[in-house]
């Protein structure tokens, strides 16, 4: 059962993380435009080099 | 009603119910201008893009624009925001976008601005995330506790269970203890009272538990009854988000500057900004902005999203004119003797707002199965923790038995029963071109059985269409072409598209006399196309235009040609076993015309505002329940008295505000089936209350008899969530 005293905090802290992203992508407006965004990754302007 | 007055406060920027609505627009207005001095924000609406290629071309183009320092295009609101310098304005953007083959139109900032961001979206989504996060967490714990871990290690996982329910709790029930106290507070009860009575009650005893080495805890439980119940929030704010954001996009469509005669000079000035006195140029096919009187040129008017009257008006120096009319043929010089919120356009809306409408006297389905329950569910939780507190004289047992009645009965699966099927209905809708703005409007619009239709814009496009071609010598066909194609004024352009295949006759001399006609000389010979008194004909009944050749007058007769759709939107109707109404402000002779040609036995003609409200509500004194589609200032009032209104998009802004759906494109024909559609959103949503009902019938008496363990409201709750939200889907 020792192995608990490890389990169980890196699970709270991966869910965590998780968690904490998905917070930083809402902060960031990343749902503002989700079809925009899936047409987005067709386009080449920037294939080259990323944008500046 | 308070929503009817926020939203016209906010479109209007003025009255409103509260301070804050008050405010609120005042500190936007603010903010615009503050944007403005730094470098303004722009804003288009793009209704053709469609993918990758566009936006890059779209924002490849903008950004090469002179003065533009960033541009962003939104494909799913078909929207560009442009950052740029002051002097760059939304028309030089316009012609970017049309140079590089985009349809583009400019959107009035300040009223996209408040749509920018969905604040109390986003805060919903954080707290739907957070109390997702927290319930898989505690949930992992509780399995293992339910699979067995005893003693030491299930005291441990209780004690871990707390400490990440707790903060959860507090961060992500915030909505319900606020929603709950605000219903106490005026003493009622609504279904957030045991909602949060459940969540505080099962947090206390699952910790008095806890803390004395207990068997049960319900923090899973708690956890994931708020998850389901702010995904239920989440998925109706959504809804409503969606269409509030299209409403006002129409309404920033329409950007509110007018040209003004200022110290000899014309300019450019946000309607805001006019005084009284004010000389405001109004061009051919633009709407006066203000109340006023005509100071120079002549013209006609078309009044009919006023007062329904498709015949236009002659305008001369001196004459009244009010916001809202349309000029059609000369440039006239209004002087402003009202504007803004003094107009009588403006104060006929805001009397819309203050009548009583359809809406606020509609219980929806929710809470009245709220008024049912809230009540049940705390009496028979009172019931059976007094029943144990007696029976066994343990108050720790009593209150534990109490809890668990609480957590199950909680309607978990009525908070997603409503809103789950209103958002697959609404986004059917959608689909078909229907903005649904309220919340109960999709339950009232399947208690229709009688439909009431507003002519001129309505039924038909208000745009006229030539009746009498044959009447036309042929000789004469290419006089009237070269007539009507030097004229803006509608009935002219009606003629030109009819006479398209026609080569026009080389005529001399050719001019408009705003208000008459145009006219010319064909080999020395005037030749004329105008009004029948200019040309000393005798006026007959309907819309009409005469010819004068050197051979004689001709009358050219118009009819209002009928919008897309509404010929079998009527039939439709029809046949599913409504009634069908015409009620209009036009002349008899065309709404009897109109009336017979659709087959609708039931019109009235030459109605006032008054009349149609009226008529509606005698109507809905007999028992009916009216669906009113309309379009004009004229039918405001009869579309707020009605049950449920409908208007289309072309329809003036307060007819917009004044219904309940929009209809977004020019047909008519997806309102029969948008019934059918609520009629069956109705019943999934009576199907859903049934499942959640059923559900408790087996689990209630569990819970009363002390039976129930926190894995079997786990799964009882889970359960009837998901096929709630399933049956919703059956929906498509």
């Amino acid at each position: 059962m020792d192995i608990l005293v490890w389990l169980i905090p890196i699970s709270l802290f991966l869910g965590g993380l998780g968690l904490v992203a998905f917070i930083w992508t809402v902060r960031s407006d990343q749902y503002e435009d989700p079809d925009g965004s899936s047409q987005r990754i067709l386009s080449d302007q920037w294939d080259d080099r990323p944008k500046p | 009603m308070a929503d009817l007055t926020a939203d016209i406060g906010a479109e209007r920027g003025g009255m409103a119910a509260c301070p804050a609505c008050a405010v609120a627009p005042a500190a936007e207005d603010l903010a615009a201008r503050a944007a403005q001095i730094e470098g303004a924000t722009l804003a288009l609406s793009l209704p053709g893009i469609h993918c990758a290629a566009c936006i890059d071309t779209v924002e490849r183009a903008l950004s090469r624009a002179p003065g533009v320092r960033e541009a962003r295009v939104n494909l799913t609101l078909k929207r560009a925001q442009v950052k740029a310098d002051p002097e760059v304005t939304a028309e030089d953007l316009v012609r970017v976008v049309e140079g590089v083959g985009y349809e583009a139109h400019e959107l009035d900032p300040g009223t996209i601005a408040a749509t920018a961001t969905d604040r109390a979206g986003r805060a919903l989504l954080m707290r739907l995330a957070v109390a997702g996060f927290a319930s898989m967490n505690v949930m992992l714990l509780s399995v293992s506790v339910w699979s067995g871990a005893a003693d030491a290690t299930r005291d441990l996982f209780h004690w871990i269970s707390a400490a990440i329910t707790l903060p959860a709790i507090a961060f992500c029930a915030q909505p319900f203890f606020v929603s709950a106290f605000a219903a106490l507070r005026v003493r009622r009860l609504n279904m957030d009272v045991p909602i949060a009575l459940a969540i505080v009650l099962a947090l206390v005893t699952s910790l008095w538990e806890t803390s004395l080495s207990g068997e049960h805890a319900y923090f899973d439980a708690a956890l994931t009854l708020t998850f389901f119940l702010l995904a239920g929030r989440y998925l109706d704010h959504r809804t409503r988000a969606a269409a509030r954001s299209a409403a006002e996009e129409l309404t920033a469509l329409e950007v509110p500057r007018a040209l003004v005669r200022r110290d000899g000079a014309e300019v450019q000035l946000p309607v805001a900004e006019l005084r009284i006195g004010d000389l405001v140029v109004v061009r051919p096919g633009a709407r006066m902005p203000v109340d006023g009187e005509i100071a120079e040129g002549a013209s006609e008017l078309d009044r009919a999203l006023l007062t329904g009257e498709t015949r236009p008006v002659p305008a001369r120096p001196g004459q009244r004119v009010s916001a809202g009319e349309v000029n059609l043929t000369g440039p006239l010089v209004v002087r402003a003797t009202a504007i803004g919120r003094d107009t009588s356009l403006a104060r006929m809306a805001d009397l819309v707002a203050i009548a009583e409408s359809g809406r606020s006297r509609y219980t929806s389905l929710a809470d009245r199965a709220a008024k049912l329950y809230a009540p049940g569910v705390h009496i028979l939780s009172a019931l059976s923790f007094l029943g144990w507190f007696l029976w066994s004289g343990d108050l720790r047992v009593a209150l534990n038995i109490a809890a668990a009645v609480l957590i199950i009965t909680c309607p978990c699966a009525l908070g997603l029963a409503v809103p789950a099927v209103t958002t697959a209905a609404s986004g059917r809708l959608f689909r078909r071109g229907m903005l649904v703005k309220h919340e109960t409007a999709l339950e009232r619009l399947s208690e229709v059985d009688t439909v009431v239709f507003d002519k001129t814009g309505t039924l038909t496009s208000g745009k006229p269409q030539l009746v009498n071609l044959d009447d036309l010598p042929p000789g004469a066909r290419g006089i009237a072409l070269a007539l009507a194609s030097a004229s803006a004024h509608p009935l002219s352009q009606a003629l030109a598209a009819a006479l398209a295949g026609e080569t026009p006759v080389a005529l001399e001399a050719l001019r408009e006399l705003p208000g008459y006609g145009t006219e010319a000389l064909l080999e020395g010979h005037p030749v004329r196309l105008g009004r029948a008194e200019w040309l000393g004909a005798t006026p007959g009944p309907g819309t009409a235009t005469w010819l004068q050749t050197p051979e004689g007058l001709t009358e050219i007769r118009f009819a209002d040609s009928l919008r897309p759709g509404a010929a079998e939107a009527v039939a439709d109707l029809l046949a599913q076993g409504r009634r069908v109404a015409l009620i209009s402000g036009d002349a008899e002779g065309a709404v009897a015309a109109l009336a017979a040609r659709l087959g609708i036995t039931d019109w009235q003609a030459g109605a006032l505002p008054g009349d149609k409200a009226a008529r509606i509500a005698a109507l809905q004194e007999d028992g009916a329940k009216v669906l009113m589609v309309g379009d004009g200032l004229n039918d405001t009032a009869a579309l707020s008295t009605a049950h449920v209104s409908i208007s289309p998009a072309s329809a003036l802004d307060a007819a917009r505000v004044a219904s309940d759906i929009v209809l977004l494109g020019g047909d008519l024909s997806p309102i029969p089936g948008a019934l059918r559609t609520s009629a069956r959103a109705t019943r999934r949503i009576r199907e859903n209350f049934r499942i959640a009902t059923f559900y408790n019938v087996i689990a209630v008496p569990l819970a009363v008899a002390g039976l129930c363990s926190p894995l079997i409201a786990a799964l009882a709750m889970s359960a009837s969530s998901i096929t709630v939200s399933l049956n919703a889907l059956r929906l498509r």
